[in-house]
């Protein structure tokens, strides 16, 4: 028997016994407590209208604090945090002055969502500056405004007189909170069941007694199958509680993610092994998604169109599966087998996966292309990675997201570069050989013509790069033909 | 005194939205916030799942054993039409019925019954349920397909002047060409929600997200069998309409009606955003065809436009749309002899509707295709071609004055705005470095295009250009606002606010906004066509002179001076406060109702002539564009936008419109492409897969400006200019900078179609 399902609620210690495991946190603030300043506008995730903040305790004892899209956050996943909605902002935030006296919004209704992601970013000390603030708001969506007045606001805040937030306070709640609630979460209701194991051995154990389960980590995905599919399982396991699991291990050889390391906190550690991996992981998903999202939930849901996948491939990373005290270690790519399967038995999961690290961080250039720059699936995805030496091509690893039924590796365009000089003839020849590794479908993405000339042109934009430098029109190493930003707003 | 209030160069106050504070700490109450009262119940639509056919039969056992369930509403629970329509009674609002004929399904995602149950998870799982075999047709999806199978709501309609194809045939140079223009979901962040309320009596309050309260009004009574006095409608606020609510709330509301109705109880219907999408209209695709004959400068001597308008399975607004892409297949340019042919398809899809310029855009970027294309074939900058084609400024020879639908312009400034424009953004200069800059960049490539918009103002049906208000004044000073127009942000109570407090003489916070209900004001009509605060202020305006006319005679003053919360007559002087409390003494009504026509509109359109609008609105926009030729992937590097307000009712309020409308506009014609399957399904159903524009799709460089010379000629509301949809054209700039970076990569003018995707421009590059 655990203590319950209990966390902190605007500074006020709740519980939630009754609540249905399927219940959103979204759901439960605005009918179980009245609390309408979080709003719906997609519940799936991509809008932020009902953003709030959740605050943890890291297991070094710090206060980890992001946002989360409270339409796809279950409510047990909350179990020993804290959220903090709009309401709690008071009215006179200095993000909250800054927006309402600088229009920042018009029809008001994703305002809250922008308040909430603003007020994340003043919290912690993040960059005012447009281009930062652009990420920080990128899991918000604004129909009225354009948003200049919202970057404006942004920047108006910073410069305002601030109090400090009260994260000591928090810090103090959440580790009261911690302390008192010392056993394994098993919330049971409305005949349905969810379970937090607090370690990776009480984890596996409870995923060979349970292969039916459905094993949950950020929700950013399994959310929509709830909100969207009326999906209701009878068992959730969740990940989220299993301390090693949100462990990163960085050695010589690269970096190694557990199943409960947010795609925020993966992106810090992976920007460095090269500069493009960051760029991925900061455009296929906002703050929001980011912070909730996990590495190996991406990787695990086997989409064909996951931007994690490919990246991965190309390095060379290798994913290690274990069942009960059994592990085995394999390929990343195999993990694949086709659309919607993945290697994976009963009463398995993934546990960890391992990324070496790039001889040269600019070994490694991905292209991501999307409809919408910012918080789009791709419509495909190029990893490239090649080491030259002494004028050779002696390694090459493509894969591409996108571009078939599941993320997959480019041999024949490898071959063709491999062993030999890379030049345009070289390029020519592995542009050509795509044809041999693709047959890419047309949705409402992209038509497989679109998708197999982009992929072309991406090898010959990748050595044009490589010889010349990045050549690109938005994002990390955007051509920058105007010399100043200038005036942002009127 | 010109009669609007208005003083020479004085605008109102730069306040805040009326609601700013109350939205950023999360106070302010939309109709999904409202506390539910106990025994509330639940509604969930069923939708259909194919897009063309009949039913066979229907099993809602299912449904109705589902946990929760209470009732499900089919044809045979709606005591009157059971029909939604606007204009014409062809939108069945429950296609099922069990015991009769279900009606013929005309699209994919249309509603056939509705679940009510004691929650919305109950209601929407329960939907799920429904086991229903069709007859499936084939869809008629396309414009091709409709005219195809002959499927259109309407005989062509026809506007002309002179002999076109003469004219044409004559021309020195010719062009002719054709643009396919996408849909637009409105994606209003807050989706279609209704609350409705049993009364005393058998009467209904309802809480609707709508931008014409009357009509769900009268939706409501006549599907009810109510008389209208019966059923009251109340909006408070919406989060985001963009006409998008202007009909699509009637089911909605419909539905929650009858749910309470027959229930007894306060029901509530808010859609899932995915639903929404589903089965609500969206901005009309178009296909335009156009071919022109000009002179070697680029003078246009004829053209011809034929305009294609998917309209969907309904005829909803459609006609008076398509009507309005017409009227601006002209945009600001003077056509010798035009012949403009529109003809409206009806197909298999959602029922498109008003968005936010109501098939002005699909006009005017026809217009502006057109132009492009006469730029490309002589050789001349488009900016150029341009100039020698706007109408005559005002106070000209009106020689090339005359639209093609017989109105004169009389009001023409876009030269003016256009010149300070092109300086201010230096359009000449860039463009001439662009040209150099691209030679130099064999991959990435830069364009520049400037775009004006003129904007025809009222309604085109005249008889809705009339707006009522109500203004109550207090003992104790305090003044209470309410009129005809509905708040969806675009600040019209603020402005409304501000014009009664200006003409009170009083800080605009003793004026009090409330909810438009259609007990307070009736027979309004909906918020739309940029008419807002056009009509309600003129409105308020008129009953706020009744009740100052009254106070100035009860105080022995033929004329007084309302100003800063004093009253000034010859031969006395008093306070606000005073006036009205001895008024009271001396029973004096300080209550007044205003009503607002707009003059001068006489539009025939069995004749095709008169004049359907009162006036225009003019704006401009330059925009840079940066697109890559190895993936089509683009970024707009700057804009720049001069728009005319007239005199602003608040110059902060008419800034965000603007902007707004610009990015909206970006997002129309770039990155937010609808996608219909062959089966009639919609596959961008939500915003994982339908892309309106984030914060990083905002130009990097972005000036917006009101002109400082605006002014209206015609006595509008302080000589204001209605503002809502015309800067959603600016945003057609951005689409021509692409093309131009499009082109100067492919090393010819390259038209694209829209929306302009990453994917569109790669594959129009040779």
């Amino acid at each position: 028997m655990s203590e319950g399902l209990r966390f902190i609620l605007n500074g006020e210690r709740v519980a939630a016994p009754g609540a249905a495991p399927t219940t959103t946190l979204l759901d439960w603030l605005r009918e179980a407590r009245g609390l309408t300043g979080t709003k719906e506008g997609c519940a799936e995730g991509d809008c932020g209208a009902c953003t709030v903040i959740v605050r943890e305790l890291a297991p070094d004892g710090a206060l980890r604090q992001r946002t989360a899209n409270a339409c796809i956050q279950l409510l047990p996943m909350l179990h020993g945090r804290e959220v903090v909605t709009v309401e709690a902002l008071g009215g006179a935030h200095p993000v909250q002055r800054a927006m309402a006296e600088g229009h920042g919004g018009q029809c008001g209704f994703c305002t809250p969502g922008f308040v909430m992601s603003l007020a994340h970013a003043w919290e912690t000390g993040a960059s005012a500056e447009p281009e930062a603030v652009v990420d920080q708001i990128a899991g918000n969506l604004c129909r009225c405004t354009g948003y200049g007045p919202i970057l404006a606001a942004a920047s108006a805040a910073r410069a305002a007189p601030a109090a400090a937030p009260d994260h000591e306070a928090a810090l103090s709640r959440l580790r009261a909170l911690r302390r008192d609630l010392t056993l394994t979460l098993d919330h049971r209701a409305e005949g349905a069941r969810f379970l937090a194991p607090r370690s990776a051995e009480e984890f596996a154990a409870a995923r060979l007694a349970h292969p039916e389960a459905t094993i949950l980590a950020g929700a950013t995905d399994i959310g929509l199958w709830v909100t969207k599919r009326g999906f209701r399982p009878a068992m959730f396991l969740w990940v989220g509680d299993v301390a090693e699991f949100g462990e990163i291990g960085e050695d010589e050889a690269g970096l190694r993610f557990g199943p409960a390391v947010s795609h925020e906190r993966a992106m810090a550690a992976l920007a460095p092994l090269a500069p493009d991996l960051g760029e991925v992981w900061r455009r296929f998903a906002s703050p929001q998604v980011r912070g909730a999202g996990t590495l190996l939930g991406n990787i695990a849901n086997g989409s064909p169109i996951g931007d994690a996948a490919p990246a991965l491939i190309a390095l060379g990373a290798r994913l290690t599966l274990r069942r009960g005290a059994a592990r085995r270690e394999i390929p990343l790519e195999t993990f694949f087998i086709e659309y919607g399967r993945q290697d994976l038995r009963p009463g398995e999961f993934v546990e960890f996966v391992d990324v070496p690290r790039p001889a040269d961080p600019m070994d490694l250039r991905c292209y991501k292309i999307s409809k919408r720059f910012d918080q789009d699936i791709s419509s495909l995805l190029a990893a490239i990675h090649v080491r030259e030496e002494a004028g050779m091509t002696t390694l090459a690893r493509i894969a591409f997201g996108g571009m078939a039924g599941v993320p997959k590796r480019a041999r024949a365009a490898e071959r063709a570069l491999l062993g030999r000089p890379l030049d345009e003839a070289a390029i020519a020849a592995a542009a050509a050989a795509l044809d041999e590794d693709f047959t890419p479908l047309s949705d409402h993405r992209a038509s497989a013509a679109y998708r197999m000339r982009a992929a072309r042109n991406l090898l010959t934009k990748f050595y044009l790069e490589r010889r010349f430098g990045d050549i690109r029109v938005a994002g990390r190493g955007r051509a920058k033909p105007l010399e100043d930003a200038g005036e942002r707003h009127v | 005194m010109d009669g609007t209030g208005f003083e020479a160069g004085k605008t109102l106050e730069a306040l805040p939205h009326d609601s700013a504070f109350a939205h950023v700490s999360g106070e302010a109450r939309y109709a999904d916030d409202m506390p539910e009262p106990p025994g509330m119940v639940h509604l969930a639509l069923g939708l259909s799942t194919v897009a063309r056919g009949r039913i066979l039969s229907a099993d809602l056992s299912a449904v109705r054993a589902a946990p929760g369930v209470l009732h499900v509403l089919t044809a045979e629970d709606v005591p009157g039409i059971n029909d939604t329509g606007p204009v014409v009674h062809d939108e069945p609002a429950f296609a099922l019925s069990e015991t009769g004929e279900s009606a013929e399904i005309m699209f994919h995602g249309q509603c056939l019954f509705a679940v009510v149950a004691t929650s919305r998870e109950a209601a929407r799982l329960a939907a799920r349920l429904a086991r229903i075999d069709y007859e499936a047709a084939e869809p008629i999806l396309t414009i091709d397909d409709a005219v195809a199978a002959g499927s259109f709501l309407s005989e062509p309609y026809r506007m002309a002047r002179g002999d076109a194809r003469a004219a044409i045939e004559a021309a020195p140079m010719r062009a002719k060409g054709r643009i396919e223009i996408g849909g637009q979901e409105h994606f209003y962040l807050e989706g279609q929600v209704a609350v409705a309320t049993p009364e005393e009596g058998g009467a209904l309050h309802v809480l609707s997200s709508t931008q014409h309260p009357s009509e769900v009004q009268a939706v409501i009574a006549h599907n009810l069998c109510l008389p209208s006095s019966m059923v009251t409608v109340e909006v408070r606020r919406m989060g985001g309409g963009f006409g998008g609510k202007e009909t699509q709330g009637n089911l909605i509301a419909l539905a929650a009606a009858l749910a309470a109705r027959i229930t007894g109880k306060p029901a509530k219907l808010r859609l899932d955003r995915d639903d929404d999408m589903i089965l609500t209209g969206k901005r009309h695709p178009f296909r335009i065809d156009y071919e022109a004959g000009f002179d070697a400068e680029g003078r246009i001597l004829g053209v011809r436009f034929e305009q294609w308008a998917n309209c969907g399975w309904s005829a909803d607004l459609s006609a008076a749309i398509a009507d309005r892409a017409m009227f601006h297949a002209d945009n600001a340019y003077f056509y010798p002899a035009a012949e403009i042919v529109s003809h409206r398809c009806r197909t298999n899809l959602c029922s498109m509707t008003a968005f936010r310029g109501f098939g002005g855009p699909q006009g005017v970027l026809g217009a502006e295709r057109l132009i492009a294309h006469v730029a490309a074939e002589t050789g001349l900058d488009p900016l150029e071609v341009r100039r020698r084609n706007f109408y005559a400024p005002m106070g000209a020879m009106p020689t090339r004055s005359l639209t093609p639908y017989g109105m004169m312009v009389e009001d023409c400034v876009i030269e003016e705005i256009v010149e300070e424009l092109a300086e201010s953004a230096d359009y000449a200069g860039r463009r001439m470095e662009i040209a150099a800059w691209n030679e130099a960049s064999p991959v990435l490539k830069r364009g520049i295009a400037l775009s004006p918009v003129k904007f025809g103002i009222s309604f085109t049906t005249t008889h809705l250009n009339q707006a009522g208000a109500l203004v109550l004044v207090y003992q104790d000073g305090s003044v209470l606002l309410n009129h005809g127009g509905t708040e969806m942000g675009q600040g019209l109570y603020r402005k409304v606010q501000q014009v009664a407090a200006a003409e009170f003489g009083l800080d605009p916070e003793r004026v009090r906004i409330s909810a438009t209900r259609t007990d307070k004001v009736p027979n309004t009509s909906a918020t739309a066509a940029s008419s807002g605060s056009d009509m309600n202020g003129m409105a308020v305006k008129k009953a706020c002179e009744e009740i100052k006319a009254r106070i100035a005679a009860h105080l022995g003053a033929g004329f007084a001076i309302f100003d800063k919360g004093r009253i000034v007559w010859q031969g006395g002087e008093t306070t606000w406060e005073a006036a009205v409390k001895s008024a009271y003494f001396a029973r004096v009504s300080l209550a007044a109702t205003g009503f607002y026509a707009t003059p001068k509109l006489a539009w025939d359109r069995a004749t095709v002539s008169g004049r359907p609008f009162y006036y225009f609105a003019y704006g401009a926009a330059v925009t840079e564009a940066l697109v890559d030729s190895l993936t089509g992937e683009y970024r707009l590097l700057r804009a720049d936008i001069l728009h005319d307000v007239g005199r602003s009712l608040n110059p902060a309020i008419d800034l965000g419109q603007v902007e707004g409308g610009y990015i909206q506009g970006v997002g129309w014609l770039t990155t937010e492409e609808l996608d219909w399957d062959a089966k009639g399904r919609l596959r961008t159903h939500a915003p994982s897969t339908y892309k309106i524009p984030t914060a990083g799709d905002r130009p990097e460089r972005m000036s917006v400006r009101l002109w400082a010379k605006g002014e209206n000629r015609e006595l509008t509301i302080r000589r204001s200019k209605a503002v809502g949809e015309p800067p959603l054209m600016l945003g057609i700039s951005a689409f021509l900078a692409i093309e131009e970076a499009a082109s100067a990569a492919a090393g010819a003018w390259t038209p694209l179609d829209a929306p302009a995707t990453p994917e569109r421009v790669l594959m129009a590059l040779p």
